[in-house]
């Protein structure tokens, strides 16, 4: 599947496209199909995004699960620092990464 | 320290507003993206891997106390609580809000600070020795030399768009803790019967293409060192190439022309650039220097340290350093706790560390390319004290340049640019090599990181270099070894096929075996590399 990243325009948080807005799960991600680049484009223009970019990801039991290491690290956030995370209490968080 | 008069304030003051102003206008959409970014990036605002980063200049690696305190304050107020040390002695924020940057640049206006010259193809934040004042062996104080650069170099219209980026470093002694032959131009002050001047090298650097700059000029008098680099950076504004930015720095351009037409062209135009007037005023380089004449030390002082406390005195032996007043010392804070990140600190860590500046060691602090901190003017009487106190905070631990003491870029946990995480894999090393006696043993052995070509780790440099590279979308480690960063500098050359995580420190157990096994009285590991070569270490990592 194909999926739509990129960060929020304000806060600089990682964003994923979950089909009607943006989520910070990116378990919530939406396949966005061949039209990811001109919803990134329409989304920037409205502000609400920036640099935004597909990316390849797949479907599994255990939500989405972007195709590049650094797509995941995005996903989830520094696996140096776990409390940082978007899973701060899951002590395995980090071997999704990888 | 240099303070800021009504014109630097002015300037950086100014700086905020027109930012506070383009910030406003990105978020109304006046601004696309494509446009604003060129500005943020002006001031020192990128957008990484999971949010906005911004670094801040840290002039020559040189804090007071108010400015270190307020670096904290930030990571409190605008960050998740830290900053990160960096290898160009500067600080970054990894979780900035688009919104709160100028509020941020405010803040550290208010405290002659800013975040300009720390991004774009601009003279960089200039960088020097972190004992620069304080070393016994230093022909001048560099520090003087290095707040003219950046006054020169500041918003210089001609060199805001240079083919790449630009770094320049000077150092005053023959130890080199800089790294000073791996800038674009390196300024190594020297005297010449009874002259104060320069040797300048040009053309070095790490990335892609790693280079030891070349000795361009032996000799250029203090007087003259604007005008020479004037001339230096003209010929690379003009003939350094814009086709191709992996081909941009200075060092491709000197290496492509030979250093000798290189120079040709530099003296060239110096006979030219010495008809202009640019040397600076002597009383504006008198009153620079002034701001950095000696503290007015205490003397009487006694030279004894009670080293009744063996952890204590592990830390005296590894951590602080001789300083030119008797009865005082120059205190080397480690950001490498065995299980932490390497150049982090808390908030709470940074006011800490501003308080002891403030109660102990004049107010001031340097921060090292090595990403760990220095109180250059602590009483002897007093090291006891700030040890109690650093330990405390988790900041006693005692391996200044071993094993331990590793630079590593922020890697893949937080870089956009890079291809593997440097950060686990330092802390993995650290772990293995965590035993104390161990680390004693190999003795000086200089580890360095990083996570990508671009080198910030400074792999290239390291004794023993790790360059963390993207095989089919898995970390794969290539090791390096037999670089310097130091006055013997050099190049790390690649062992062979790269390893998995655990696969090469495994072999950089093997390497130090064979240094352990092969090294004789005195010698370091980087000593028995350079004299057996890198065959036996091969053959020990590879079979």
């Amino acid at each position: 599947m194909k999926i739509l990243t990129g960060n929020d325009l304000v806060s600089g948080d990682v964003i994923w496209w979950a089909g009607e807005g943006w989520s910070r799960q990116v378990g919530d991600s939406a396949d966005v199909g061949e039209h990811g680049d001109d919803l990134a484009r329409a989304e920037e223009a409205a502000l609400r995004v920036v640099g935004a970019y597909v990316i390849d990801a797949t479907a599994t039991d255990e939500g989405v699960r972007p195709a590049h290491i650094k797509d995941r690290i995005r996903a989830l956030g520094p696996t140096v620092r776990p409390d940082l995370t978007l899973k701060p209490n899951d002590a395995d968080a980090g071997n999704w990464v990888i | 320290m240099y303070r800021y008069d009504s014109y630097d304030q002015s300037i950086v003051d100014a700086r905020v507003d027109e930012f506070r102003d383009q910030v406003q206008r990105r978020l109304a959409g006046a601004l696309t993206e494509d446009q604003f970014k060129p500005l943020r990036l002006m001031n020192g605002l990128y957008l990484q891997l999971h949010a906005y980063m911004l670094r801040v200049a840290i002039p020559y690696g040189t804090l007071s106390a108010a400015q270190m305190r307020k670096l904290g304050e930030i990571a409190a107020k605008y960050d998740k609580g830290y900053g990160h040390f960096t290898t160009r002695q500067n600080l970054q924020y990894n979780w900035i809000k688009l919104a709160d940057a100028p509020d941020i640049l405010a803040e550290l206006a208010s405290v002659e600070m800013h975040a300009i010259q720390t991004s774009g193809n601009c003279i960089r934040n200039i960088s020097s020795d972190q004992y620069a004042g304080v070393s016994a062996d230093e022909v001048a104080d560099p520090r003087p030399w290095a707040e003219l650069l950046r006054q020169w170099s500041s918003f210089h219209p001609e060199f805001t768009y240079l083919p790449r980026k630009f770094k320049i470093c000077v150092i005053a002694t023959e130890d080199d803790r800089a790294a000073m032959r791996l800038h674009d131009i390196g300024l190594k002050l020297v005297e010449r019967d009874g002259v104060i001047g320069a040797e300048v090298y040009a053309g070095g650097g790490m990335g892609r293409t790693p280079m030891v700059a070349p000795l361009i000029r032996d000799f250029v008098g203090e007087d003259e060192i604007i005008s020479y680099l004037e001339a230096c950076l003209r010929v690379y504004n003009r003939y350094g190439r814009r086709d191709n930015k992996y081909k941009a720095r200075i060092k491709i351009l000197v290496h492509e022309i030979g250093v000798e037409e290189y120079k040709r062209q530099v003296e060239e135009e110096f006979a030219h650039m010495r008809t202009l007037g640019l040397n600076p005023p002597t009383e504006e380089l008198d009153r620079i220097r002034a701001f950095f004449a000696a503290p007015a030390y205490e003397t009487g002082l006694g030279e004894d340290i009670d080293r009744a406390d063996p952890a204590f005195a592990l830390w005296v032996d590894r951590q602080v350093a001789a300083h030119k007043a008797p009865g005082y010392a120059i205190v080397n804070i480690s950001l490498k706790p065995l299980t932490g990140i390497p150049g982090d600190a808390s908030a709470e860590q940074i006011e800490l560390v501003a308080g002891l500046a403030e109660q102990y060691s004049l107010d001031e602090i340097r921060v090292t390319h090595a990403q760990n901190l220095v109180l250059p003017h602590v009483k002897k009487a007093d090291l006891y004290a700030i040890w109690q106190k650093l330990d405390e905070a988790g900041l006693a631990e005692a391996n200044l340049d071993l094993i331990t003491d590793i630079i590593a870029c922020p890697g893949l946990d937080y870089c956009a640019l890079a291809n593997a995480r440097s950060i686990p894999l330092a802390q993995k090393i650290a772990q293995r090599f965590a035993d104390a006696e161990r680390q004693a043993e190999l003795g000086e052995l200089k580890l360095k990181i990083s996570g990508c070509i671009n080198a910030c780790g400074h792999h290239h440099a390291g004794h023993i270099g790790i360059l963390g590279v993207d095989r089919k979308g898995v970390e794969n480690f290539q090791l390096l070894l037999g670089g310097s960063g130091a006055e013997d500098a050099s190049l790390g050359q690649i062992t062979g096929p790269g390893f998995s995580e655990d696969g090469v420190v495994d072999a950089i157990e093997k390497v130090t075996d064979i240094y352990l096994a092969e090294r004789t009285d005195g010698e370091r590991f980087l000593d028995t590399y350079r004299r057996i070569g890198m065959k036996p270490f091969k053959e020990a990592i590879y079979g």
